[in-house]
């Protein structure tokens, strides 16, 4: 290729760290054992790559260029450090003894590189460590995402988050966690783990509405990637999950940022290819009869997407599912969600009824949630000054600026 | 991305070393150096004479003091800062982690540069307003 402008080349470059780098990493993780000495010389690679690209051209394949190029880092790497603390020199005489094998090009192929990547997914999210450090540690591995980038999307200073990383990193090596997928027995378990990182990282996207589409973007993905890897019912079910609630991201809020709930959004905004996809993976992930929760929460949300409107919508399919969902997860949440649901069939006194249980429980008395759905059934069997008591509950507990302005817009309605 | 690094040192220690040692600890911390600047990962960087040469400008009592000595007393000295140029803050922490100084009893602070340009572009309007009034 002839030889390029050089802001042409960075920024072709910097596009390509976007879309390649997870890959790159996971191979040279693979080959070098070593994440901390893989990151190193991936980052040299592109910069080797930002200072030669504009002189030799782009080349054919910019992949393998860089794959190769890191690999040439690493083995000078090592040697540099081998002279002060003189315990990697094995591992650099592996590397060159290596070196002109074909052995290693070949295993660059795609397939390999997806098992690369799955490998690292597996080691980002290991149960011991910490959640948070598990969440960053993906983002910043597997997705490419900077350290400030996801500072930003979990409203943490870039400090912080930086540190959790380092720990995380820290963990890996002190107790040697593996590159690897978990053999068999241990897998469901530890795809578990996986798949709630995946989940996380959707949520956390989910509820932040000025910076949460990226971060919905990234769970969805990593949904894909996995689903790709390792077809299993709930990681279909997962991602079916993800693309049904991102689905109405344009109809649930306004310009302005204010949130619109399901009732009230404008159905024809609603993102018709999601749902189509999310439909048939939920669809599949069901027939499977494997599936688990994950699958039963998109099952109730392509119930939602399939109806034209909140009065025309299967609240007793709704329901039933919810009873499967607290049999396989019995939580607080799923049961104040499934009151929402019997309110809607069979009227808000019975919601309420329900909601009141719950609330004497210690659980949910600092839900927001439980308080705003008590203060709606409240407000439409016209008890509002219960209603109006339990806004200024949900009101003082809710922590999101737009969920606040809204509840703060349903107390003026009432007085 | 680029990040500001500022080295600190203690010069009780420095003074403990033996010659030798602190030859080392140059030649290492130097190399290292050679090898950021080689890769592009360092840009611009000032070493700083020890704090006994630094004059402190405030204003007290609505004029300029002077002062002798750094602003802040504090047991380590600030040494010379450097700019890094790295893709995020880890890829920065990773960086300075190997600086064979911090072996040495070095400290280093990493601050992500700061933008001006949105700010500059604010202030230059306010002004402009200002003259044409």
């Amino acid at each position: 290729m002839p030889p390029t402008a050089p802001e042409d080349v960075s920024r072709f470059i910097e596009t390509l760290y976007r879309s390649e780098s997870g890959r790159i990493l996971a191979t040279l993780v693979g080959l070098l054992g070593d994440l901390d000495l893989a990151e190193e010389v991936m980052h040299e690679a592109f910069a080797t790559a930002l200072d030669r690209w504009p002189h030799d051209g782009i080349p054919d394949k910019p992949r393998p260029w860089l794959i190769s190029a890191a690999r040439f880092k690493a083995i000078d790497g090592i040697r540099r450090r081998a002279r002060f603390d003189g315990v990697e020199r094995d591992l650099a005489l592996h590397l060159e003894a290596h070196r002109d094998e074909t052995r290693i090009h070949e295993s660059w192929q795609e397939e390999e590189i997806e098992d690369d990547r799955l490998r690292l997914i597996f080691t980002c999210c290991h149960p011991a460590l910490p959640p948070e450090g598990q969440i960053a540690l993906t983002l910043r591995e597997v997705c490419g995402l900077t350290t400030e980038e996801i500072a930003r999307a979990f409203l943490v200073t870039p400090a912080t988050l930086a540190q959790r990383i380092v720990r995380a990193k820290a963990i890996i090596r002190d107790k040697a966690i593996p590159y690897q997928v978990p053999v068999s027995q241990e897998l469901s378990a530890r795809l578990g783990a996986v798949l709630l990182v995946v989940y996380l990282v959707f949520n956390a996207g989910y509820s932040a509405v000025a910076t949460g589409a990226e971060l919905s973007c990234e769970a969805i993905r990593l949904g894909r990637l996995l689903l790709e890897l390792l077809p299993e019912p709930e990681m279909m079910g997962l991602l079916g999950l993800m693309l049904l609630q991102e689905s109405r991201r344009v109809a649930r809020s306004s310009a302005e940022g204010e949130l619109i709930l399901l009732e009230q959004q404008d159905r024809l905004l609603w993102n018709r290819d999601q749902i189509a996809e999310g439909v048939s993976l939920t669809g599949r992930a069901l027939a499977s009869r494997r599936f688990g929760a994950y699958s039963l929460q998109a099952a109730i949300a392509a119930v939602h997407a399939e109806a034209s409107s909140t009065a025309s919508t299967d609240w007793r399919q709704i329901t039933l599912l919810y009873d499967r969902l607290i049999r396989i997860q019995p939580s607080p949440v799923v049961e104040l969600n499934r009151a929402v649901a019997v309110a809607m069939c069979e009227g808000p006194e019975e919601g309420l009824r329900l909601i009141d249980d719950l609330l004497a429980g210690e659980e949910l008395a600092n839900y927001h949630l439980a308080h705003s759905a008590r203060a709606d059934l409240c407000r439409r069997l016209g008890r509002l000054s219960e209603a109006r008591a339990s806004y200024e509950k949900a009101l003082a507990l809710a922590g999101q600026e737009p969920e606040r302005r809204f509840l703060a817009g349903r107390l003026r309605e009432l007085k | 991305m680029k990040y500001i690094c500022l080295g600190y040192y203690d010069p009780a220690k420095h003074a403990n070393m033996t010659e030798d040692e602190r030859n080392a600890m140059f030649d290492e911390g130097f190399e290292y150096d050679d090898y950021l600047r080689a890769n592009g990962y360092a840009g611009a960087g000032i070493a700083l004479q020890p704090s006994e040469t630094v004059l402190t400008l405030s204003w007290k009592n609505g004029k300029v003091a002077t002062t002798d000595g750094p602003y802040a007393e504090t047991k380590e000295q600030l040494g010379g800062f450097g700019v890094l140029e790295a893709w995020d803050m880890n890829h920065a922490i990773q960086l300075v982690s190997q600086h064979p100084s911090l072996k040495y009893g070095a400290l280093f602070e990493i601050r992500p540069a700061g933008d001006l340009n949105e700010m500059i572009k604010r202030s230059e309007q306010r002004r402009l307003k200002g003259a044409a009034r």
